[in-house]
């Protein structure tokens, strides 16, 4: 490795955490060389008029691997990250079969190896992710598993949740809840409120979500164990996040980009690829979202990028799975409808969830000395969404002809620069 | 007059403002006319195909449509959905296209879930007609609803209909609530608040959970059928006691002003949401409704595949 040739990122603005500043950066040996003006080396990446920043880390990704391999592989879904910036993904574990034992954690962390994004795996709480019985967390953590959640479903059984924490807190892991109450939900395929009701269809109602959001606050009090809060879409599930955390009770919470750009309005035409969980709701939660991200209540936005096959989506709206894609279009949506500094979008994009995520240490800096992951960003570049172009196997974005703003250009894994000029390398 | 600004019949708003409506009851005078004749045939829609895609099940619908679309001399076909095909998730484009490629020119879709022929219509050429679609809507009910009432109050406007029972699960309702407020009338639901949709914004109705009061100041009261799966989804205590709160006994009919009129989509549920002697008084409008519900599907396949609603006086009767 030693003899691999230099490489400098010219000509941009570095925005970390450490602020932001005009300057080259250089990379040798897969790690932050010198951060600072007029450098050179064998190789330029040139990032005029770009935003340097440490690569992006998504929380939140269904590579569908083992299991579903006609929607997405480890390696596709890898590849739309690193186009959409991203240096690293949290596989989450609603596989085939579920991650929920070490082997499957190897599985997965192996068909990662040789992706173009590093590749962490979550792990499930509860074996199955059925709510049953606890997962073997501890040797899923000693795999390096930081984060455990059934996502696709909440734990909803109070005293297994309770047991889950206990446990966790033990292990010093995070576990992540999907927070949707079934008995409440009960059926539902969109947010219950006026567009459900006109279209006759099954409501999920925003307390379903916040019961979860409410009773799992009250255990990270009971049990110290630290808890993050996955794909918040209620204006009342923000403000008791807020109130935990101004509490000092240790909990963070995620947000997606179509919860905080998209409405249940947007279902009326029946087409599933507005179909998600948690439901789009009204135009007074995408504000009351957008508002926690603004003020740190939300630390983080992650994709829940979930690809489906287009057959599943030619279903109506009450057949198809929910779910739509996320990658390649978070941070350019990020930056074109949140009023919020490039700073601050990079800091929810990037090393908070870092830090959520327990891989601070790779990512999310560009100090010297730390590993090269980078994503170079034109921030004033338009293009247009098309799902036909995008590197995942399934094509449900429900942005498809949207016009946004920011463009990802060169992505650095590791000192490997793994997309040039909007092109994956390998 | 101008060709139909619709392509397909989705839902009553497909139809616009009040004008829309008017111009099929119109014609649907004229087709209550062909059906009255010794052989009640036209050759409106000759050399035409009309196609059934029902993946629920219904008698009274379908042989409706289909008595409307041999009355009109099309041909039609029938094509049959095992439910079992629906559970391995077939894709419902798959099916609409096959269909299409068969050279139909109009799909007649019944689904138990909303939004399915809205789906199709993204998808073909042909016309789609909503034959009901989950809780959502059921157009061409609302029309004949709509028919029948005018045929014997006259114009609607100012006048009051009560539509009772289950309206959240009820796509005559989210049909009836539409078409009936278009044509000038003043719509109150009645039901538990458990039978209410989630939320009623932007609906122009009134609501009220007292039948007793509501049942003098009405000119027809619409009794929605009360399934009893409702019973356990803990969304009512007892048949026994929505017949009681709910139900159009013999007594509360009583309540209803002389004139009032009392209608049912049917099949009926006699002894809980109509009592039996309800059902056959001589205000019940029951028969007429079905009766109406084939001129007026009649009118809806003329109009989507005809070729001009001003050839319609003038057709011949066949043979």
């Amino acid at each position: 490795m030693t003899d691999a040739p230099t490489i400098v990122i010219k000509g941009g603005r570095v925005v970390d955490p450490d602020g932001s500043r005009d300057a080259d950066v250089v990379i040798e040996d897969g790690r932050i060389a010198a951060v600072g003006a007029d450098l050179s080396a064998d190789r330029t990446l040139d990032a005029a008029g770009c935003i340097v920043a440490p690569g992006l880390v998504d929380l939140h990704s269904h590579l569908r691997e083992p299991g579903k391999e006609e929607a997405e592989t480890v390696e596709t879904g890898a590849r739309g990250a690193a186009l959409g910036g991203y240096t690293a993904i949290l596989a989450m574990p609603n596989t085939t079969p579920a991650i929920d034992s070490a082997a499957v954690v190897r599985q997965v962390l192996e068909l990662g190896r040789d992706a173009i994004c590093d590749v962490f795996s979550s792990g499930a709480i509860t074996v199955d992710r059925a709510g049953e019985q606890l997962a073997p967390m501890a040797e899923m953590a000693a795999l390096g598993v930081r984060i455990f959640t059934d996502d696709g479903t909440g734990v909803q059984d109070n005293r297994l949740m309770r047991r889950a924490m206990e446990y966790a807190a033990g292990l010093g892991v995070t576990l992540a809840q999907h927070c949707e109450d079934d008995a409440l939900c009960g059926g539902g395929h969109m947010h219950e409120g006026e567009w459900s009701a006109r279209l006759g269809i099954a409501g999920q109602p925003a307390e379903a979500e916040e019961l979860m959001v409410m009773r799992d606050i009250a255990l990270a009090r009971l049990t110290g164990c630290s808890i993050h809060f996955q794909h918040m879409s209620t204006a009342r599930s923000v403000a008791m996040i807020r109130d935990a955390i101004a509490g000092g009770l240790p909990v963070t919470a995620e947000a997606t980009p179509h919860h905080f750009t998209l409405t249940h309005a947007d279902c009326r035409g029946y087409d599933p690829v507005f179909k998600v969980n948690p439901p789009l709701r009204t135009d007074a939660d995408v504000a009351a979202v957008r508002a926690g991200l603004a003020d740190g209540a939300i630390a983080a936005i992650a994709t829940d990028h979930a690809p489906h096959a287009p057959e599943t989506k030619e279903l109506p709206f009450d057949q198809a799975p929910p779910g739509m894609l996320g990658l390649e279009t978070a941070l350019a949506l990020a930056l074109t409808e949140l009023d919020l500094p490039i700073e601050q979008v990079l800091a929810l994009l990037s090393w908070q969830p870092a830090r959520i995520m327990g891989v601070d240490d790779l990512h999310g800096s560009l100090a010297e000395g730390r590993a090269a992951n980078v994503c170079v960003i034109d921030p004033e570049a338009t293009w247009t969404v098309d799902g036909e172009a995008m590197a995942s196997r399934s094509r449900n974005t429900p942005y498809q002809g949207r016009e946004v703003r920011g463009r990802v250009r060169h992505t650095v894994l590791h000192g490997e620069p793994v997309v040039v000029d909007t092109e994956p390398q390998r | 007059m101008s060709e139909p600004a619709f392509r397909h019949l989705l839902d009553i708003e497909d139809l616009g403002d009040r004008d829309g409506i008017e111009e099929v009851m119109r014609l649907t005078d004229s087709f209550v006319e062909v059906s009255e004749r010794t052989i009640p045939k036209v050759p409106a829609l000759r050399g035409k195909t009309v196609a059934w895609l029902f993946y629920e099940d219904s008698t009274r619908t379908r042989l409706s449509f289909e008595t409307a679309a041999k009355r009109l001399s099309a041909d039609t076909m029938n094509f049959s959905v095992s439910s079992s095909s629906v559970k391995k998730g077939e894709s419902l484009r798959d099916t609409a296209r096959t269909i299409e490629a068969m050279g139909i020119d109009a799909i007649v879709v019944r689904h138990a879930s909303a939004g399915a022929p809205h789906r199709i219509a993204s998808w073909v050429d042909a016309a789609v007609v909503n034959a009901g679609d989950g809780w959502h809507q059921h157009p061409t009910q609302a029309l004949l609803d709509t028919y029948t009432l005018r045929s014997r109050l006259g114009d609607l406007d100012g006048r009051h209909v009560a539509i009772i029972g289950d309206i959240k699960h009820s796509r005559v309702a989210r049909s009836d609530v539409w078409a009936f407020t278009r044509m000038g009338a003043r719509v109150t639901l009645v039901a538990p608040p458990t039978l209410l949709p989630p939320s009623l914004e932007g609906w122009p109705v009134e609501v009220s959970h007292d039948l007793d009061a509501v049942l003098p100041t009405v000119d027809a009261a619409y009794l929605l059928r009360m399934q009893r799966e409702r019973m356990t989804e803990a969304l009512l205590p007892s048949l026994r006691e929505y017949t009681a709160c709910y139900g159009l006994t013999e007594r509360r009919a009583e309540l209803l002003a002389d004139g009032a009129v009392v209608m049912h989509p049917g099949p009926m549920n006699r002894g809980v949401e109509i009592a039996a002697e309800v059902a056959d008084l001589p205000n019940s409008l029951i028969l007429d409704q079905v009766r109406n519900g084939v001129a007026v599907r009649m009118a809806v396949l003329f109009l989507l595949l005809g070729s001009g609603s001003d050839k319609v006086p003038t057709v011949r009767s066949d043979g």
